[in-house]
Formats: C-alpha cells, structure tokens, sequence
C-alpha cells in the first residue's frame, strides 16, 4: 500500500506516455485521484451489481406486497397493495397455498439432507482412495469429472431416458434382466420420482466435492503420515485419524456450498418432470417457478421467494457462526 | 507404506462401481444416439440392432438445433465476456486497494451468489416487460435481456474468483510497474493480468459452462427466436414421438463443446475452482 503513494520518479515520468500535460494535472488532484481509483474501477461493476442483483431484489421485495396477478403484468404499478396478505398466505399452513408450500419445504430440506451427505461421502470416499499413485488414475479422474462437464440439461435428459417405464434402461435391468420387481414401476411420477431425482442430483454433483476434497487431501503433510506410520498405524486408522481431521476446514466450506446449490437447483428437476415436478419430488424452485409462471400469481410467489431467502440466510448465518466457534475453539 | 489388502481390495471395488455409475448415462447417450428408431422406441436393448448415423443428419431437420446453438454461443460467449472483463476491474480494486465500502461490495458479491436464481427471475421478468411497454425497447426475449440475467451468477462468481487469482500474483509485481510510471491500469494489464491468465482462463471456462447449461432463465426470458439449447433440446422430448435417439444424439453434440473445453482447459478449471474454494 506504501508504495502506491509514493510518486514516481521524474525522469521515468516524463519518459512514460506522450502526455506533455500530465505531470500538472496529477500535481493537484493526486489526492482525489487516488482515493477515487478502486471507484472507479468498481463502477462497472457496481453498476451492474445494481441493474442485475440490487433493482431486482428490491423490486422484488415490491412485488410480494402486491395482488400481482397476470392481469397486472403489463402494468405492475396498477397492481393494488396487498399488505402482507401474501405472505399469510405462503405461511398459512392449514389453507393449500400454504400447505403445499410447506410439503415442498420439507421436500427440499429431505432432498437436499440425502444428497449433499451422499455426494460428500462418495466424493471424499473417491478422493481418498486416489490420494496415492495407481496405474490409471489419471483416466480414472477424468471420467470422474464427465457429470461435472457435460450441460446440465443433456446429462437429465439422458438420465430422464434411463428412467422411462418402458423403454429405460432402469426398468430393463431391475425388471427384465434382475427380475427385481413384478412390474414396471414408474420413476418420473409418484413416490419413486423422489429416488430418481436424487439419484441424478448425486450421480451430477458428487465430482465437485471429490474435486474440492482432492485439493484439500494435496494440503496435508506428508510428514503426519509417515510419522503415523513410523507409530504403526495402518492405511485406514491414517485415514481416520489423519486425513478426516485434517480435511474439517475444507469439509465446512463444501458442504455449504453444496448445501446452497442443491437447495436452489432448479436445472435438474425441470429437465427431469418439466413444469410441475410430482409431489414427491416438488423442489421449492420448482414450486415458485410453478406458482409465478403456471398458475401466474406473481405476488405470492414473491414472498415465497423472499421467505426462502431469509431462511437460506438464517441457515447461512446460524452455520457459519457455528464452524467459526468449532475453528476457535480448535485452536485454542 | 505397503497399503493393506483391504484396503486395495475396497478401492478396487469402489472406484470400479463409481466408474460405472459415472458411465452409464454416457453410454446410454453414445450407443442411443447410433441406434435406429426401433430399438429405442421399445424395450431398452444394451446393444443395438442396427447400427445407423441417421440421427446425427435428422436432430437438424426436427428442431432448429443450428440456431439454439447460434443463440447458446452468442449468449454464454458474450455473458462470459462481459462479466470477466468487469471482474477484471472489480477484483483488482478489491485486490490491491483499500477503501470505503470494500467489505460491503465483497460481502454483497459473496451472498449474491448464493441467492436462487428464482429470487432474481421473477423481478427481473416484471421490468423486462414494463421496460418494453414504456420504451418499446424489446429486453424480454431478446438476446441481449438474456445475456444481463445470465450476469446475476457469472459477474458474482467472476469476481469472487479472480480476487483470489490477483491476490496470489505477488503485490511487488504491479508496485514495481507503478514505482516505473506506469498507470494503475497499465500495471494492471502489463502486470496483474498476464500473470494471472491461468485464473482469468479458469473463470471464463466456467463461467462459459455454467451460462451453456443454463435452464432456469432460459426458459422464461426466450423466444422462438432466441431459444438456447437448453430450452430448444426439451422440443424433441415434448413431442407426440418421442426420437430418443435423436434426443441422444443432440444432447451429445451440444455437449462436446463443452466437454471438449473443458478436457483442454481442465488443469486451469481444477486449479482455480479448487485455490477458490479450499482458501
């Protein structure tokens, strides 16, 4: 930072570009000059900040105080004020607005609980079994990284094919060659609905936690585990005591991240079920969208947008003061 | 350290199973797309009856697949642009300078990312069409008004990187060149910027990727005109017949670019999401 406010050298100065003025001009507006600077590289940014992020949250917020149906759309401002009658009724629980809302929630979290455990068990069971050199392991991680590159929409659309009760892969294979079922069962309605989209939510996000657990794995002395090993302990005790411990900073951070993303995911269940996903499988992204653009009730699904808002930062918030006591208390 | 058989033997086992599942799907893409229509339309066969490229001439007749890809490119290409040329700016400011207010842009960038898309989709919805009834300026459905909904997570994201990425470039660098006469943004292009190339790389790829598999925004803010791959794919699906094989097949085309990006570019991706996350 010092160096920043020193001035340059004259002669190298007046060396620099063909500005005869420009010594002058920085003489007395240095000062400002400086001080506006990261302003002004900002700008773009924080313009765009504001037309992407800030108008629209705050329009947002507008809109879930207002009976915004789609006879408003074309003229929002006509849309009447509703108080917090939108909000009532996201969280009236006994009324089907409500209702439904509620099941979607508890949906989400059961969702989101199952498949963030999954891909962060399989991705750090991955990442450790290729922490050491194997013939092969260089292929091996990329195929691993295939559900992580390939668009989101081809990877479902390919998973939706395996899932059709009667041309699919999945139902030729349990019932047609394991003889696993009496029938065909459906996996794109109903209960089963709820496997199916997990099952595609882990198979696609699995790779980002061995990825992240991978890098995490490279942060690790070697000299822990031949310490470890001098000591006697055997491959799985290192793994136990050594390489779990050791991943905790880097296992708070992914499991946020993975928390946030599978939470909002909108990509995989659309593909999979299209507009209105099966109530098993009723993701609330899915639920507002269904709310805002099928049944066209734009105010509700605005509160329903901000609720879940707040509850995603509460749970951010309440997570984060949590892992940063477990740190402190860690290091003391 | 001599692993033990067990050990050998249950990585053995999980990394061959993990293997499969990861393979499945590709498979069912790849020998899908090269089957002829009836193996697809009844009970699924492991290997084909036939084997045909038919499809791979046909997905351009049944739905307009050149101009979805016409419009995938110039929309991920032109979000990714923009939002790393703005991050540029942004992450150097933050990077290298101190002042009022940088804890309140960084922590807004942060949680901004974290915000589902649906919270910005349905403002951002109202004020495309209001914009166009006032002004007659056609944002709704417009390349252009998808390409600004697509910066709501590729400007945040970009930011976030390439703070980390200016901040590992050695601060003597820039404060050399600026000690020689350089403009701040001579450093920053003469210096900051080419020694971070491999984390401005990174960003671009995937902010690329993600605005390529983009559903959510995509699927409210086009047209017939400005549909992606991401809606335009869904036509094959929706149909009365249902061409799994030509469904495959495009879905395997519209991959390998990304795919194939993202092979070159990997070390750069896995390095810069993996510095990102684990700081």
């Amino acid at each position: 930072m010092t160096t920043l406010t020193t001035p340059p050298p004259p002669s190298k100065e007046r060396a620099a570009p063909p500005d005869g003025k420009r010594p002058a001009r920085l003489r007395l507006p240095a000062r400002l000059r400086r001080v506006s600077l990261p302003y002004l590289l900002l700008l773009p940014a924080l313009l765009l900040e504001l037309v992407v992020h800030l108008i629209p949250m705050g329009v947002g917020i507008v809109m879930s105080f207002k009976e915004l149906t789609q006879f408003f759309i074309r003229d929002w401002g006509a849309a009447p004020w509703t108080g917090l009658d939108n909000y009532e009724l996201s969280v009236d629980f006994d009324a089907p607005v409500g209702e439904a809302l509620l099941h979607s929630f508890f949906v989400t979290v059961a969702f989101t609980v199952l498949s963030v455990g999954l891909c962060w068990l399989i991705g750090t069971a991955a990442a450790v079994f290729m922490q050491e050199h194997f013939r092969g392991r260089g292929l091996l991680r990329a195929v691993f990284l295939i559900p992580y590159a390939l668009p989101v929409y081809a990877a479902v659309i390919t998973w939706s094919f395996m899932f059709q009760r009667d041309t699919g892969l999945i139902n030729h294979v349990l019932h047609d060659q394991l003889g696993l079922t009496d029938s065909r069962p459906f996996w794109l309605i109903g209960d089963n609905s709820f496997v199916a989209l997990l099952t595609v939510s882990v198979w696609k996000g699995w790779p980002f936690a061995f990825l992240i657990v991978m890098a995490g794995l490279q942060n690790i002395p070697k000299e822990q585990y031949e310490a470890a090993a001098i000591d006697g302990a055997g491959m799985w005790q290192q793994v136990r005591r050594i390489t779990l411990p050791s991943l905790r900073p880097v296992n708070q951070v992914l499991v946020l991240v993975l928390f946030l993303w599978t939470f909002n995911d909108f990509n995989t269940p659309y593909v999979l079920f299209g507009k209105s996903a099966p109530e098993a499988a009723d993701l609330i992204s899915i639920h507002i969208y269904q709310s805002s653009f099928v049944t066209w009730n734009f105010g509700t699904g605005s509160a329903m947008s901000v609720l879940l808002l707040l509850f995603l930062l509460l749970v951010t918030a309440g997570y984060l003061l949590v892992t940063s006591r477990g740190r402190k208390s860690a290091d003391v | 350290m001599a692993a033990p058989r067990s050990f050998l033997w249950s990585r053995r086992i999980f990394l061959t199973l993990l293997a499969g599942f990861v393979l499945l799907p590709v498979y069912v893409m790849v020998s899908s797309s090269l089957k002829p229509l009836q193996d697809v339309s009844g009970s699924f066969r492991w290997l084909p009856s036939g084997f045909t490229v038919r499809p791979y001439f046909d997905i351009w007749k049944t739905v307009p697949l050149a101009d979805y890809f016409m419009n995938s490119l110039v929309v991920a290409g032109a979000a990714t642009v923009c939002s790393v040329v703005i991050a540029v700016f942004a992450a150097y400011a933050v990077s290298r300078y101190r002042f009022r207010g940088k804890r309140v842009f960084t922590v807004t960038v942060l949680s901004t990312q974290m915000f589902p898309g649906i919270l910005f989709l349905l403002p951002l919805f109202l004020i495309y069409v209001n914009v166009g009834n006032a002004t007659g300026i056609a944002l709704f459905g417009s390349r252009a008004g998808l390409i600004l909904t697509y910066l709501t997570f590729s400007l945040p994201f970009s930011i976030w990187m390439l703070i980390g990425y200016f901040d590992s470039v050695p601060r003597e660098l820039d404060e050399a060149a600026l000690v020689d006469g350089c403009g701040p943004l001579r450093a920053l292009f003469r210096v900051v910027v080419p020694a971070a190339i491999p984390g401005i790389v990174a960003v671009a790829v995937y902010a690329f990727m993600t605005a390529w598999g983009e559903v959510l925004f995509a699927s409210v803010m086009t047209n017939d005109t400005t549909r992606t791959l991401a809606v335009g794919l869904q036509g094959y699906a929706t149909q009365n017949d249902v061409y799994w094989n030509q469904v495959m097949a495009a879905s395997l085309v519209v991959s390998i670019p990304v795919v194939a990006g993202f092979l070159l570019l990997q070390r750069y991706l896995v390095a810069g999401l993996t510095a990102g996350a684990v700081k």
